[in-house]
């Protein structure tokens, strides 16, 4: 089978336009991955299925991810101009000081497909897409048109974890109930206080079960 | 064109299940079979739509056993979510136990001694017989062969739980594998019990044949309902037997060759329709093979530890990475994901669970076909709600 680059080189050459970064796995397996971008991921998709020596028509799994935004310190070399005596004249000299700044970097959701090929037995070829971020920007293109197994993973990767994939037959939610308002494979994900009741509350849930019963008598919550 | 300037496309017409037109007479009756239904193996619903006897539409309704296993996994350490894989599928926890330390060996690298691959491989070919026959059994109880086809099935089923117990101290939920081997040896007693239980089996599987595969009530209904076709089969990423039901040469046992498969000689039983009746006729020839596969495994099973004494088990933290690992499982291709952050616990732990895929088309099979014959293609799907739902 073909290797991450040059499956990486075959997809570029077919479909214009398609910007695929390699993933690198560390661990032993070698399972390296292939990130590729969500305009292009359905002609992608379509490529990888089609191509007489992929030949990837088996979707085997459908994976959906949460990475939280990071906040990252680093340490910055400032110059900048510090009042300063020197033969005794107050003058602005420029120092050089080293300062830690905050940087947030966005979190995002990825999908993770897992690929083999049934005609040719070989496998597995793994592609994931990343949405923008976590909260308003969450589209992905649907591969179901392209593998019908994704039909119900796909609605199980929105239903956990808030990924919309457009293009999708018929995206409901599937494991949680229909009203059900959160998705509870975020990383962030806070069970409400009245989750499920408790005959003999006790350590965290009876905390919450005592700050909801102060906010319903406040009448900040109505049950 | 969507808000986020994502192009939509077309769906192949294949790639949906087909529209059945009502024959404009009377009305249609929408029915909830489920979730208390007896066939549905569980707590698991299908809205179907009638249009007299016909089924015109079928949309499977899930999640009443959801309990949230993956978070469940991300809370927890590796070895602490072992014990919870039996629950997946309840009827073959020792092949779930596999699967699941399978991923986690490819994960870290960790090798396994021969001694455990063998008892391994043992204990997942008893695990298939007891699983295909009970679904047979199954399958001939929504026929309405109400009890005795099950409990010939169950009689050997409990012979097989009690070579588990007497092993791991448990019938169902066995806990055995751990990353790097197996929890305890075998004794030679063990091995002489499933010597013999083996040494019955064939003469079961003969009878079992015997009685059922001639059988005209079970041909009048399983021939020609239900039919899956390859392509189909292929791309809604069905597996296990019911794909090779249709005739698709795709056993992960043949194709990966994980564990020590590749030494054992064993053939791939296929269909060639795709109906409940080869669907039921695989799984009776599986056992066959897998009856093969016990013989020799049995034979060549070596001395040696069954814990590879370099594995790490204490402050089990794999460096980062991801690793997929899958086996064939008796349902179909069950397969663990797993994402390392360098912690004690997985970042990611997700399970393919094949009962699940395998209801993908479960409308395609259905439709047009007559409410009693929905029973028998769900029954021939072969789930278990405890993987389905997750």
């Amino acid at each position: 089978m073909k290797s991450v680059e040059e499956i990486k080189a075959a997809i570029e050459a077919a479909v214009p336009g398609a910007v695929v970064k390699v993933i690198l796995n560390p661990a032993p397996n070698a399972q390296h991955s292939l990130l590729i971008d969500a305009p292009h991921a359905v002609a992608v998709a379509e490529f990888l299925r089609d191509d007489d020596e992929l030949a990837l028509d088996f979707l085997s799994n459908v994976t959906g991810v949460d990475f939280l935004d990071k906040e990252i310190a680093e340490k910055v070399k400032v110059t900048r101009q510090v009042p300063k005596e020197v033969d005794g004249v107050q003058q602005m000299v420029d120092e050089t000081v080293e300062e830690t700044r905050k940087r947030v970097e966005p979190g995002y959701l990825e999908a993770v497909y897992h690929l083999f090929s049934v005609s040719k037995k070989h496998g597995p070829v793994i592609i994931r897409m990343r949405t923008a971020n976590r909260t308003d920007l969450v589209e992905l293109p649907s591969l179901t048109p392209i593998w019908r197994s994704a039909e119900f993973q796909e609605r199980e990767v929105f239903d956990l974890f808030g990924i919309v994939f457009t293009g999708h037959p018929d995206l409901r939610r599937i494991l949680m109930w229909d009203e059900f308002k959160d998705h509870p494979m975020r990383r962030d994900y806070v069970e409400p206080d009245d989750y499920e009741y408790e005959p003999t509350a006790h350590d965290d849930v009876l905390k919450r079960a005592q700050a909801h019963k102060a906010k319903v008598s406040a009448g900040e919550v109505s049950q | 064109m969507s808000p986020s300037g994502i192009k939509t496309e077309k769906l192949a017409g294949w790639n949906r299940p087909p529209v059945i037109e009502s024959d404009g007479e009377g009305e249609l009756l929408e029915v909830a079979m489920g979730p208390h239904h007896p066939s549905t193996h569980g707590v698991f619903r299908m809205d179907v739509v009638l249009d007299g006897e016909r089924v015109i539409k079928l949309k499977p309704v899930f999640g009443y056993l959801h309990r949230n296993h993956e978070q469940l996994g991300e809370r927890q350490s590796y070895l602490a979510s072992m014990p919870y894989t039996d629950r997946l599928d309840y009827f073959c926890s020792l092949t779930n136990n596999w699967a699941y330390a399978l991923a986690v060996e490819k994960l870290v690298g960790q090798e396994v001694p021969e001694r455990a691959e063998y008892l391994r491989v043992i204990l997942a070919e008893l695990t298939r017989i007891q699983n295909h026959a009970s679904t047979i059994g199954f399958l001939l109880q929504e026929m309405g062969a109400s009890g005795t086809p099950l409990m010939y099935a169950f009689r050997e089923r409990e012979k097989i739980l009690d070579l588990f117990e007497s092993l791991t101290g448990s019938r169902m939920m066995c806990n055995y594998m751990r990353f790097g081997g197996c929890r305890v040896d075998a004794s030679p007693a063990w091995l002489e019990a499933t010597r013999k239980v083996v040494a019955g089996l064939p003469a079961f599987v003969d009878e079992f044949e015997r009685f059922l595969m001639t059988n005209e009530i079970l041909m009048a209904r399983c021939q020609g309902i239900g039919v899956l076709k390859p392509d189909l089969a292929v791309n809604a990423g069905i597996s296990g037997p019911m794909l090779r039901a249709t005739g698709v040469n795709y056993d992960i046992r043949k194709v990966d060759h994980y564990g020590i498969y590749d030494r054992f000689k064993f053939r791939v039983p296929l269909g060639d329709h795709g109906d409940i009746y080869d669907r039921y006729m695989v799984r009776m020839l599986e056992m066959r093979e897998s009856i093969l596969i016990l013989n020799q495994a049995l034979k060549d099973l070596p001395a040696g530890p069954v814990m590879d004494p370099k594995a790490k088990i204490r402050n089990f933290r794999p460096k980062a990475g991801e690793s997929y690992g899958r086996i064939e499982a008796p349902k179909g291709e069950l397969g663990f994901y797993l994402i390392s952050d360098g912690g004690p616990n997985p970042y990611r732990y997700r399970v393919r669970p094949p009962s699940f895929i395998n209801l993908t088309v479960l409308e395609d099979m259905c439709l047009g076909s007559n409410v009693a014959d929905v029973v028998l293609i769900f029954g021939s799907v072969d789930i278990v709600l405890g993987e389905v739902d997750r």
